[in-house]
């Protein structure tokens, strides 16, 4: 099982969390404004990238908050972890 | 609240008595959600009459009052000396114009005690935190799960867990933790 660190409860195991998505995607302030391409991107497109992910979790059965997280989709390992509204922190390099 | 029949009576009523981990039912309380924001927890303490703990994962008592850190703006209160009514008026006076959510909900879980010299190992069947005095002292109170339920897990002393459970997951809860301590018997 893994151990994530839940920025306000300690490390905790993983089945106490949730998963939601890739982090930092902000809703267009104006959606009407964007073309469908642009909507879609929003909506559906992300970078699903192989290494370092920035990703929100949920600690549900836990303080119940959001945060983020940046994780190795190769190694599953986890990075680093941090609260929402904080900005990515500077990670080493893709190491596995 | 005490005029539902507990899921747990007939269980209890015939609980083996195995000293290595007790299992009781704990007498129904006032349970209130309190959820706000820095202005509010203050006086919420305040109107509680038990300073709501700022540290993650513990909680406070004072004579019959409880009060659990179950998030960063969520706090369970529980008062065994006051109806829900009662409770939320005081409360209610002293967050008077911050904005802030109190709910009534003490009919929703069960508490169960869990003590004894083996209360953590019986608890661990189920439950995935280390239990270990280290790293869940007494004071700690966090939400997590035992097996599939969600359960709010307090440490009392070093020998005693109370264990707060949906009210109809509590049957499933109790059950389990019968099989993880009859190994004891
Ligand atoms: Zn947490």
């Amino acid at each position: 099982m893994l151990i994530i660190t839940c920025p306000w409860c300690g490390e905790r195991p993983e089945i106490e969390f949730v998963y939601g998505g890739e982090a930092h995607i902000a809703r267009p302030a104006d959606p009407s404004a964007l073309t469908d391409q642009q909507w879609a991107d929003f909506l559906y497109n992300r970078t699903n990238p192989k290494g370092r992910h920035a990703e929100r979790w949920r600690h549900t059965h836990g303080c119940g908050r959001f945060f983020n997280a940046v994780r190795d989709t190769v190694s599953d390992f986890f990075v680093a972890t941090y609260k929402p509204g904080d900005a990515r922190p500077d990670v080493e390099g893709d190491v596995q | 609240m005490s005029d539902l029949i507990s899921p747990l009576g007939t269980l209890a009523a015939t609980a083996a008595d195995i000293a290595a981990a007790r299992l009781s039912v704990i007498a129904p309380a006032t349970q209130l959600s309190f959820r706000g924001r820095e202005a509010a927890i203050g006086p919420a303490g305040a109107g509680f009459g038990v300073d709501l703990p700022r540290q993650a994962c513990r909680f406070a008592r004072s004579g019959a009052r409880l009060a659990a850190w179950l998030g960063p703006d969520e706090w369970l209160l529980i008062a065994e000396d006051a109806d829900p009514a009662a409770l939320q008026a005081d409360l209610q006076a002293a967050l008077a114009g911050l904005p802030h959510a109190l709910v009534d909900v003490s009919a929703r879980a069960l508490g169960i005690a869990v003590e004894g010299p083996r209360a953590a190992y019986v608890l661990n069947q189920g439950c995935p935190l280390d239990l270990d005095e280290a790293a869940f002292p007494v004071g700690m109170a966090t939400r997590t799960v035992f097996a599939k339920a969600e359960i709010v897990l307090m440490r009392e002393t070093p020998e005693r867990f109370r264990v707060e459970v949906w009210r109809s997951f509590a049957p499933y809860a109790w059950g389990l933790l019968e099989e993880a301590r009859r190994e004891f018997a």
